[in-house]
């Protein structure tokens, strides 16, 4: 018998398995929250290894906004079909009808799409368990949240009802019409997420990787113009710059960092000596200060 | 010295930029540590894990210039960074009432990812504080140098003991306020070894450092030269990793979490290995069905293992069909779990409401969830003095040793031996609320001694020699609803049928069986309780039992309708509004509830919770009681 010392990785995967299977076993009708980004990817791929050589038993669900990069929309119905899962992507019928978009309507595209949209997906299903991606390293307000978060039946988070968790042990029961959002992937940080993908070689979205890119400046923030529906404004061409992406989102909303990291090693490289924080690149937390917390009680965790 | 200009050795590893690939390599073979800061905001704590997470490069540009702009704002250190500020925030999410358990993060060095769980306040320190520990593998106890071994460091060493933390590290912080003095160093650790011996704490490491100057942290520090050790994070970096938490020498067990199911070829368990080690071949045993096998394949994603280890979530096919299901426990043949339904445990109370002893709780322990009631414990302890006080229950925050009494039997391991095997949560069946947290010390013998007689004249033989089906139906209702003239119609009429029948009553009950027994929570509980094991009994020997009890409860009536067979309970709602029971007042006892003469009455000063679900709403302000007891009748004699 060996004496064998588990990496931290393993044990990283070892939980998010657990709480995966936790899931599976006690909710009644759990789905998969599924942004296309690196920590989807993650999780997704967890979700593969907790229930081999079935696959998952719940579907990936996408809350599509119409305007997430070209990218994404190809890799995610990639993915769902190399997992064998099925996909469901939801759009906000009502900000489809209203024309609801960045540019117009500032954070308003993301309440009418993401945060009514989410809440409509899930009622519409019936979801009682959404598998998210979120991490406590993120950002400050985040370190406190618990793996299971509850919701009322109005997916609304009641900071002042939620439980703890001890040991390996989750509480899943719950009284009918509320929901959880469980966290499987908690416990990863950024540079961990980008490790597991390189030793898995797991796929992503080739925009984390540099590349020559149409690029405009706006606000301090460098947009890429993804297709013809971005209204340049006066005096802004579209210039080719070497970018990547640190996160991915709605492409107007996400800002781009000038790069020459073509491979994920280099990735990982930059990540490790940059000196800025991963949720800059987001729009959304520019907003207002404590934008996480408000966001997260409006449901849109 | 100031902080700005130390060099942190941790800061960036040169590797990075020169050779990636390499780098990534020797990452992948970091291990994990968890661990948790003990001690208030006075004691440093904040600005010792800001430091930590400064010196391990955690903190980026923009974090940093946020940092110094508010350092200079809101700063308690002058002109130098405020590194408390990094984590704090959290006072304004407590002002706002937000329940804080525990916050994590996370930094990581060349050998090691660090989480750590850091529990803010001082209310509700023993739930936080219980909570982060339940997942740490060492405690650092801050204690500040000024002030040497406080009552809240007892508090501290105590919880980090009974959750079984072994690794404790004994952070003297402060150190340049008493000018860095051994003399000082040496006095609180003297102090602090009889204090631990005294408790149980075997061994720790005591560290003088100082979060704010940067001492003793990630090198030694010039300024103590006296000081021989470790400097704090190359202990962390290095020290064994206490195994009690999934040991990997002990036999194999493993909760079953998940049947893997993809077809009718595949069968396999999926779980989290919580001890041992297994080969495919090894020969196993089913907990508590106690069927024996052995391990076909150990599978993955990335394919079939020789060999699985404690930590690891695996899927297990065995090479017999047997039945296994969530909940149990696979262990090695040779040496397989015990087995128990009552054992003597330490417990936690979380819940702003009081344990009720009696009442039923869900247990999880591992993966199996199942009914449990707490007796009234044997004693609580005083977090702070460690002093064992008498007491009849639990509030928020207590520590007590109470038995418990499971429905049925499992698999365990006392908490000592193993923390997923021995480690519960208590789960309120009402509001769902995580309620309690537990730790199994031992079975009682009692419950390995007395096993169920098997008798030759079953339940069905005595229900058959009458020619009836048995069934309880619970009248439940306020005082003077009208619950026993209702059931004693109900009884008259079965007899006129043939039925054979028994009426138990409130009140004849509490003159014989149960007239030891008050009107407190925990004596009304006890009260239908015995009520439920007696229309069980009646049940078996062929009866049909009518109850009148006023049993106010939810959740009693919820354990009684799981003490009998699916379908026998059929519970009654005689529904009286509170006014027309009281007006009615048959016994005069209103009126002396009223005064003040009759405490804990339902409906005045007791609750009086009317059952969601009940298979009959009697409403008695629209129906005789005639006409009550037909559709009685008619519900159960269709």
């Amino acid at each position: 018998m060996t004496s064998k010392t588990l990496t931290h990785l393993q044990r990283l995967e070892a939980e998010s398995i657990h709480i995966l299977r936790e899931v599976a076993a006690e909710a009644e009708n759990p789905v998969m929250l599924y942004s296309v980004g690196k920590d989807s990817a993650v999780m997704l791929h967890l979700a593969k290894k907790a229930f081999y050589p079935s696959p998952p038993p719940f579907p990936l669900m996408h809350v599509d906004t119409t305007w997430k990069f070209q990218d994404m929309y190809k890799l995610r119905d990639k993915a769902a079909a190399d997992a064998g899962m099925e996909l469901i992507v939801y759009q906000n019928p009502e900000a489809r009808e209203k024309g609801i978009n960045p540019f117009d309507h500032g954070s308003l595209h993301t309440d009418m799409w993401k945060t009514e949209g989410l809440k409509q997906a899930l009622d519409k299903h019936g979801f009682d368990a959404a598998f998210g991606g979120a991490r406590r390293d993120e950002e400050k307000s985040r370190a406190k949240e618990r793996v299971f978060s509850f919701r009322t039946a109005s997916h609304r988070w009641d900071p002042k009802n939620q439980r703890p968790e001890l040991w390996r042990l989750y509480n899943a029961r719950k009284a009918k019409g509320e929901s959880m959002r469980v966290f499987p992937i908690s416990n990863w940080t950024e540079l961990d997420i980008w490790q597991y993908i390189h030793l898995e070689g797991i796929e992503i979205v080739p925009l984390y990787m540099a590349e020559e890119r149409p690029t405009v400046e706006r606000d301090g923030m460098l947009l890429m113009v993804d297709d013809d529906r971005f209204p340049l404004r006066e005096g802004e061409t579209p210039v080719m710059r070497s970018i990547r992406f640190r996160t991915l989102g709605c492409y107007p909303l996400t800002g781009a960092v000038e790069s020459t990291a073509k491979t994920l090693p280099e990735v990982i490289q930059e990540t490790l000596l940059t000196t800025t924080s991963e949720r800059q690149g987001r729009a959304i937390d520019h907003d207002q200060a404590a934008s996480m917390e408000k966001k997260k009680q409006e449901g849109y965790f | 010295m100031t902080t700005q200009d130390q060099d942190p050795i941790y800061k960036t590893d040169a590797l990075i930029a020169e050779d990636i690939d390499a780098y990534l390599e020797t990452h992948q073979h970091k291990t994990m540590l968890r661990f948790i800061t003990c001690g208030s905001v006075d004691d440093g704590k904040s600005t010792l894990i800001g430091r930590l997470l400064y010196d391990s490069k955690m903190i980026f540009e923009d974090q940093l210039a946020t940092l110094e702009a508010d350092s200079k704002k809101s700063g308690t250190q002058g002109e130098g960074i405020d590194f408390a500020l990094l984590v704090d925030g959290l006072a304004a999410e407590r002002e706002q009432g937000i329940t804080i358990d525990v916050a994590y993060r996370f930094f990581a060095t060349e050998k090691r990812k660090f989480i750590v769980a850091d529990t803010p306040g001082h209310e509700q320190y023993t739930r936080n504080m219980v909570t982060g520990a339940s997942t740490a593998d060492l405690a650092v106890i801050l204690i500040d140098a000024r002030k040497g071994v406080l009552t809240q460091t007892k508090r501290h060493s105590y919880l980090v003991n009974l959750l079984g933390i072994r690794n404790v590290v004994l952070a003297v912080n402060k150190m340049d306020l008493v000018d860095y003095s051994q003399e000082v160093f040496d006095r609180i650790v003297a102090e602090y070894t009889a204090f631990a011996a005294s408790i149980g704490i075997e061994h720790f490491v005591p560290i003088p450092i100082s979060g704010y100057m940067g001492d003793n942290i990630t090198a030694l520090s010039e300024n103590m030269p006296w000081y021989s050790g470790t400097a704090l994070l190359p202990h962390l970096e290095t020290v064994e990793i206490d195994s009690t938490k999934e040991p990997k020498a002990a036999p194999f067990r493993m909760p079953v979490q998940w049947v893997n199911r993809p077809n009718l070829d595949f069968r396999g368990f999926s779980g989290l290995i919580a001890s041992g080690v297994i080969q495919p071949g090894d020969p196993i045993r089913v907990l508590p069905s106690g069927k024996t096998s052995k391990v076909a394949r150990i599978v993955t994603y990335e394919g079939d293992r020789a060999m699985a280890v404690a930590g690891e979530a695996v899927t297990l096919t065995l090479e017999d069909e047997i039945d296994c299901s969530r909940g149990q426990v696979i262990v090695a043949a040779q040496s397989p779990l015990e087995v128990a339904d009552q054992f003597e445990s330490t417990i936690i109370w979380m819940d702003e409401a009081e344990m009720v002893p009696g009442r039923a709780y869900w247990l999880k322990i591992g993966t199996q969830m199942v009914s449990a009631t707490v007796q009234q414990p044997k004693y609580e302890v005083n977090v702070n003095t460690q002093e064992q006080l008498a007491t009849k229950t639990l509030d928020l925050n207590a520590i007590g040793v109470a038995n418990i009494t499971t429905d049925r039997e499992i698999p365990f391991a006392p908490y000592a031996e193993n923390h997923d095997l021995g480690g519960f949560i208590l789960i309120d069946k009402m509001s769902n609320q995580t309620v309690a947290a537990g730790m199994i010390n031992f079975a009682l013998r009692r419950a390995q001694n007395i096993h169920w007689q098997a008798t030759d004249i079953t339940r069905d033989n005595h229900a058959a020699m009458k020619n009836q089906k048995p069934a309880v139906i619970w009248l439940t209702g306020l005082s003077g609803s009208g619950k026993s003239t209702i059931g004693n119609i109900v009884e008259k009429k079965l007899a006129r049928m043939n039925r054979h029948t028994f009426l138990l009553d409130g009140d004849n009950v509490r003159h014989g069986l149960n007239k030891d027994l008050g009107f407190t929570e925990a004596d009304r509980i006890e009260n239908i309780r015995r009520v439920g094991e007696v229309a069980k009994l009646m049940t078996d020997a062929g009866l049909i039992v009518i109850t009148a009890f006023i049993s106010p409860f939810r959740s009693e009536r919820e354990m009684v309708r799981q003490m009998m067979q699916p379908g026998e309970f059929v519970e009654v709602f005689v529904d009286t509004p509170l006014e027309v029971a009281e007006a009615r007042d048959v016994k005069g006892l209103y009126a002396k509830a009223r005064s003040g003469q009759l405490k804990n009455f339902t409906g005045i000063d007791s609750p009086y919770e009317a059952p969601d679900a009940a298979e009959l709403r009697i409403d008695t302000t629209q129906m005789t009681p005639e006409e009550a007891a037909e559709a009685i009748i008619a519900r159960l004699i269709p």
